[in-house]
């Protein structure tokens, strides 16, 4: 990391949006992403998650600030910023009428592929992503899930330095979700910046390296997300037992309930094991069959986060 | 990684170098995508796109050539069916390339696909060029196939093969630009409609496809040469028949003079991303 700065897939410095009719969008942010990074921006909705990709990839005029990708500036040089990219927008925006593969090649085309060898990335993208045998099909009689995949593909199609996801696995089942992620993970690990936005806080907790939270236009936290996590104190587990349960014995946690006579559910702090929990349980004759982690760690923490800032803002409108 | 560098369409310099987007080889393969898509796409609709404009000319052949021409002989020595051929076929055109591009361009903002070529490295002059080139192969598709029809109950008969096709292609040049202004305005189905329907088509009709204006009153004979399309049918019915109303200069004048205001001004358009970008 010695040549950090030059090395950044993205930076961002007082990034300002102002749509038509007023509405403030981007207040002013400030984000650096590495090359090679898999990256995450969370928000809640309206946070202006959308509006920071599209200044990104070109779809979004900016109002004030600067934008780098890879070292170019993007407003001085702009075509090569947007032939490093690849994007999967929030919503379908590519041509129903089409045949899936002709989605895809064409994009190959624009970006300046010739036909032939679209076509050969194309077949080899919609092998990988599962949707091969539509190839022909109209792209309008793909289901959401597939319709998803092939933004994925599409935006892969000439092999971008920088792919970035605008919430991909909206809409798209566990299993589906899973192999998304694999696909993702194995791409970034190819050596392809990946960032994502997500609504599912498991998503970003299982695929991202680094994090920025986004709320109102501002950026409320900016860091890697082993380090956000570490912030975190408790975690709640649900516990199964084999048979029912009628009172619950003093446990070396933090709280303890009985949801109903066969699901406990208890507190712990970093520093506590759940081993404890176990013996504790079964020195009564209690077996837990199943358990299962029930708060999102960075669910609470976004909450939180969330809430901090909406009181700041409240504070700094009130003065 | 290796798939990248071996990749020759865009390059993927380093900072300090000279950074360009598509190279000449790229662009040129983008702007070949780009007209195939557009090709294929009026291809894929030709009982929308094709089939009506030859069925209509057909009927003002059957109507006006035979019913009607008779009783109207001959006009500047030419036979009345005959002195409608070249006007009702740029007609097509004019019709036929407007209509591509502008609901080929509205139909992309519309559905959204015209971000997969935003987010692209194409400068937005290939863009416009590749829709205009879009909006040609349709107009002057058409236009042969009116052609065909023409000959069916005319003689076919061409004065100037250069000028034929000069003012057929420029006139398409012409009107596919208008169409895409036109679909960068829009913002509702409508709105595609309103041009064709209250500035084209009248001055279509009053541009001289049924008529010499020497039958006008001198009036409307100066007013009609206030009408730009009289001037372009008149070229071209000069390229086919050897008579016109106005010298065949002002033809290419006009269709100059309004191909470069409408590319210039579309670009700005385009630059100042006006109904494209938020
Ligand atoms: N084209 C537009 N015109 C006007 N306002 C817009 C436009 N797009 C977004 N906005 C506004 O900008 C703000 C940020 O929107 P943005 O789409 O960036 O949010 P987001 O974080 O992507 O939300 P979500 O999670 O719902 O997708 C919102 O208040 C939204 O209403
Ligand atoms: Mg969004």
């Amino acid at each position: 990391m010695s040549n950090a700065v030059e090395s950044n897939a993205v930076e961002i410095y007082e990034l300002e949006k102002t749509y038509e009719g007023g509405t403030r969008a981007l207040k002013g942010i400030e984000l650096a992403i590495a090359e090679g990074d898999f990256f995450a921006l969370l928000g809640p909705n309206g946070a202006g998650k959308s509006t920071t990709i599209g200044i990104l990839c070109s779809l979004v005029n900016k109002t004030a600030g600067s934008v780098r990708v890879f070292g170019h500036d993007l407003d001085r040089d702009r075509a090569w910023v947007k032939a490093q990219i690849g994007v999967v927008p929030q919503e379908f925006n590519f041509n129903q009428f089409e045949p899936v593969e002709e989605v895809v090649i064409n994009q190959g085309g624009f970006y300046g592929m010739t036909r032939k060898a679209a076509k050969k990335r194309a077949h080899e993208l919609l092998k990988q992503l599962g949707l091969y045998d539509k190839r022909e099909g109209m792209a309008r009689a793909l289901s959401g899930g597939m319709k998803r995949r092939l933004m994925i593909a599409r935006a892969l199609v000439h092999d971008p330095r920088m792919l970035i996801l605008d919430e991909p696995t909206a809409g798209v089942d566990i299993e589906l979700r899973r192999g998304m992620w694999d696909f993702l993970t194995q791409i970034n690990k190819q050596g392809t910046t990946i960032i994502l936005t997500t609504h599912y806080l498991e998503e970003a907790e299982a695929l991202c390296r680094n994090i920025a939270i986004i709320n109102e236009g501002r950026i409320v936290e900016h860091n890697s997300m082993r380090n956000l996590l570490a912030k975190l104190s408790q975690e709640t587990f649900v516990l199964y037992a084999r048979e029912p349960v009628e009172s619950l014995p003093e446990m070396p946690v933090v709280g303890s309930r009985l949801i109903d006579d066969e699901t406990i559910e208890v507190d712990l702090n970093r520093d506590q094991e759940l081993t404890g929990v176990f013996d504790v349980l079964r020195g009564h004759g209690i077996v837990i069959e199943r358990m299962k982690n029930k708060t999102s760690r960075l669910e609470e923490l976004f909450l939180r986060l969330v809430q901090d800032d909406d009181a700041a803002i409240n504070a700094e409108e009130r003065s | 990684m290796s798939i990248r560098s071996q990749s020759d369409a865009f390059d993927h310099q380093g900072p300090g170098e000279k950074a360009v987007g598509l190279t000449p080889r790229g662009a040129w393969n983008a702007f070949l995508m780009l007209l195939t898509r557009e090709i294929l796409r009026f291809g894929r609709i030709w009982v929308q796109t094709v089939l009506p404009p030859m069925i209509m000319t057909a009927l003002y052949f059957v109507v006006f050539g035979h019913l009607i021409g008779p009783r109207i002989g001959e006009i500047d020595g030419v036979p009345y069916i005959q002195y409608l051929v070249p006007g009702l076929i740029l007609m097509s055109v004019i019709t036929q390339s407007y209509a591509n591009s502008v609901s080929s361009f509205f139909g992309a903002k519309f559905a959204r696909h015209v971000e997969e070529l935003l987010v692209s490295p194409m400068p937005n002059w290939l863009i416009i060029v590749g829709y205009v080139a879009g909006g040609v192969a349709r107009g002057l598709t058409v236009g042969a196939a009116v052609t065909i029809v023409a000959l069916l109950f005319a003689e076919l008969s061409v004065h100037s093969v250069l000028n034929l096709f000069g003012v057929a292609l420029m006139t398409s040049i012409l009107f596919a630009l208008g169409g895409l202004i036109n679909a960068v305005y829009a913002t509702h189905f409508d709105h595609i409609s309103i041009v064709p329907t209250f500035v084209l088509t009248p001055l279509t009709y009053l541009g001289g496809v049924f008529y010499s204006i020497n039958m006008l009153s001198e009036f409307w004979q100066q007013a009609s040469l206030y009408n730009p399309i009289l001037y372009i049918i008149n070229g071209f019915r000069y390229a086919m028949l050897g008579i016109s109303d106005v010298p065949i200069w002002s033809t290419y004048a006009i269709l100059a003079v309004g191909i470069l205001i409408a590319y210039f001004y579309l670009l700005r358009l385009f630059n100042k991303g006006i109904g494209l970008r938020g």
